[in-house]
């Protein structure tokens, strides 16, 4: 395919576009750009590989040092932060005129990631959610053998997992991962922060209903009081039936599948996350997943944007699934008969239909630690509920004292 | 001034500028940032960052998460710095002794450690501390205990952190000791002997006093180096489980350039470095009221 210059870079011949990949995804992008530079003789690649543990400090310091990259791969939950920076080029008039990019073949909820205050700032690669993995043995054991899609159904079906004595616990929700309570609380649609996000709001109704819920699950003993860290092997104890359930994300297909002893290839299932009593099915989940942004610095966005156009489209999306099993971002290729036909992939499928980012502002990873650590006082007994909750929207409050005072100065000086 | 001390100061001139341009201008504007709350919103916009006085220093000495960190840190200094340096010290005794053979070998193998990377060693120790095939586990079971998740357990992780850095360090400590043991002058073992002194005696009366410069700065080195403990941690469990593991410095690290509370981890930094004046300050007064 070839597309005709005439962007603002002029479309010289010559060009280098520099591009930084994160880990695995970093290494498969290289067998991508062949093609592009193939198509687009004139446009050559740099490829630079970065560990996911190092990659968002490795972004903040190149932006200080003013030595950003023209396109990176990045975490969607930091676009924010790079808006924040002014770091990112806004991609709206570049969307407008695309002949490739458009926001009706993508995830409404995961499209919305990139959108901070009212500006685009990135371009959805994969995408990924979280859903319940669950061992269907067990659950057909003791009756069920559609996955529950009510919040009381759930219930019902753990507590007779771990009563029954099919399972040593019904549901793994380990105590330092804050995704669990929160996904949760956007099923029951809380807002999490409040005001334009200036303060949290964590004791509202709704996210309060939510916590409870989940806290019942561990005071019930359906749910053990286990950190990530304090787990040897998940996927080894979920097999011999410590527990029948795990929320998690799409990486897990592949290792459960690699995992798993062979006698049980069958024996686990993915559905999405069941809704609170009377509200539609399903509940929300996470709008997960990496997006493609073009850095303000850059000096060549014609270039750079006609790679984000290549690798944003549906024959390349699949190429990239084939090389990484990321689901891809642009609904088209899920057409692909290996993601439509695949049972444990529609749950996932499903579950990006109502996938809502979290709030979306710089502080939002800082706020997510206390969320959890909020959380665990609680499991652990140190704090009733409320107290939790309260002395979480305190902390959290004083995350955001900088946000309010910076939104603040920017109303009485426009 | 007279002209000695004029071409005295002229040859101290090109490492006073150094010490000048990389020390004494950064630690200034270290303590002029921990007296703002430069942000990861001030990286862009420098004037967002406001003057605060010394409101990092009450945040974070109202922060539960730091005073872990504190406990967590003197607990690593106080419990595996003496243990380390007894480690040298008893490492140095046999090796100087005359019933040891093949004295090079065993020196270049206790030293082996302090030279290999940290990661490299991690790793290893990641694998010994495996809760179910790790060797410590299978030692342990040897003598029909029972075993211990050293690097998920918050009671164990920490010592398991310090056996980890005195095997790592030791020998570094041991080389110098061994230097003091070797400047001792035989005659003072002879004579004590001739004076029907035991092996104990000679070691607590000549040996001890003896070493007593060795002593001090072997013990100051060691507790600065471990009121630092950053690596260990940071490459072995990221200052978990439940912060069991979390160090000031690697405190100071996370806000610094996890978060980019610079001006909150700069304030750290300070208190660090108060801390550890503090000590050396201690100990050399504690040395001198001996002498």
């Amino acid at each position: 395919m070839i597309l005709l210059g005439g962007c603002d870079s002029g479309g010289g011949r010559g060009e280098v576009v520099r591009f930084w990949g994160l880990g695995r995804e970093g290494e498969v992008v290289r067998e991508l750009v062949t093609d592009f530079e193939r198509s687009h003789p004139g446009i050559t690649v740099v490829v630079q590989q970065i560990p996911w543990s190092a990659a968002h400090e490795q972004l903040l310091t190149a932006f200080v040092g003013g030595s950003t990259p023209d396109v990176a791969q990045v975490g969607n939950t930091w676009i924010p932060e790079l808006a924040a920076l002014g770091a990112v080029a806004p991609l709206d008039a570049h969307v407008a005129a695309s002949p490739v990019v458009h926001q009706s073949d993508h995830f409404e909820g995961i499209w919305d990631t990139n959108v901070v205050d009212g500006v685009l700032c990135g371009i959805p690669w994969y995408v990924d959610t979280r859903v319940v993995f669950y061992r269907s043995d067990l659950l057909a054991a003791i009756g069920v053998t559609a996955f529950p899609r009510t919040w009381s159904a759930w219930l019902q079906a753990m507590r007779r997992l771990a009563a029954g004595g099919n399972a040593r616990y019904a549901i793994l929700l380990p105590t330092d991962d804050w995704t669990p309570p929160v996904i949760l609380g956007l099923g029951r649609g809380a807002s999490l922060l409040r005001d334009g996000d200036r303060y949290g709001h964590f004791q509202e109704p709704a996210f309060a209903e939510a916590f409870s819920f989940y806290l019942r699950m561990f005071r019930e003993g359906l749910a053990p009081a286990l950190a990530n860290t304090q787990l040897a092997n998940m996927y080894q104890q979920m097999a011999e039936g410590q527990f029948a359930m795990h929320i998690t994300g799409p990486w897990n297909l592949g290792e459960f599948r690699r995992r798993f002893p062979p006698q049980l290839a069958h024996a686990w299932a993915t559905a999405p996350i069941p809704a609170p009593d009377g509200a539609p099915w399903p509940g929300a989940s996470l709008a997960g997943g990496a997006s493609l942004v073009v850095f303000a610095r850059s000096r060549h966005v014609g270039a750079a944007w006609r790679l984000v156009e290549y690798l944003s489209e549906p024959r390349t999306q699949l190429r990239f699934f084939e090389l990484t099993g990321d689901l891809p971002a642009h609904r088209g290729a899920w057409d692909d008969p290996r993601l439509r036909g695949d049972p444990r992939v529609a749950a996932f499928w499903e579950q990006l239909q109502h996938a809502r980012p979290t709030p979306k502002v710089p502080e939002w990873e800082q706020i997510a630690t206390r969320v959890w650590r909020a959380a665990e006082s609680a499991i652990r007994g140190q704090a009733s509920p409320e107290q939790a909750l309260a002395s979480l929207d305190r902390d959290v409050d004083r995350i955001l004292a900088k946000r309010r005072f910076l939104l603040e100065r920017r109303k009485a000086r426009p | 001034m007279t002209r000695e001390s004029r071409a005295a100061w002229w040859f101290l001139a090109p490492s006073l500028t150094v010490i000048a341009v990389f020390f004494v201008l950064p630690v200034m504007g270290g303590l002029a940032l921990s007296l703002t709350d430069f942000d990861i919103y001030a990286l862009s916009d420098p004037a967002s960052a406001r003057l605060t006085w010394f409101d990092n220093y009450a945040r974070l000495l109202a922060d539960p998460v730091f005073w872990k960190a504190l406990r967590n840190t003197l607990y690593f200094a106080l419990l595996g710095g003496p243990l380390s340096v007894a480690a040298s010290l008893a490492a140095a005794l046999l090796l100087s002794s005359r019933a040891v053979w093949l004295k090079g070998l065993f020196r270049t193998v206790f030293f082996a450690p302090v030279v290999t990377t940290l990661v490299a060693v991690a790793v290893v120790w990641r694998s010994l501390y495996h809760p179910r095939f790790g060797l410590a586990n299978q030692v342990l079971g040897w003598f029909g205990l029972g075993g211990i998740d050293w690097l998920g357990d918050p009671a164990w992780a920490m010592p398991a952190i310090i056996i980890m850095a005195i095997w790592k360090n030791f020998g570094y400590n041991m080389v110098i000791f061994m230097a003091g043991l070797g400047a001792i002058p035989e005659s003072l073992y002879e004579a004590a002997r001739i004076d029907g002194a035991g092996v104990w005696r000679q070691f607590r009366s000549i040996t001890l006093p003896m070493l007593r410069p060795t002593t001090l700065f072997v013990s100051l080195i060691t507790m600065i180096g471990y009121l630092q403990l950053f690596a260990e941690p940071y490459v072995m469990t990221r200052g978990g489980p439940l912060n069991a593991t979390l160090s000031v410095a690697l405190l100071m690290y996370e806000q610094g350039f996890r978060w980019w509370n610079m001006g909150f981890a700069a304030a750290v930094a300070f208190v660090l470095f108060a801390l550890i004046l503090a000590g050396t300050l201690l100990q050399l007064r504690l040395q001198k009221d001996r002498s």
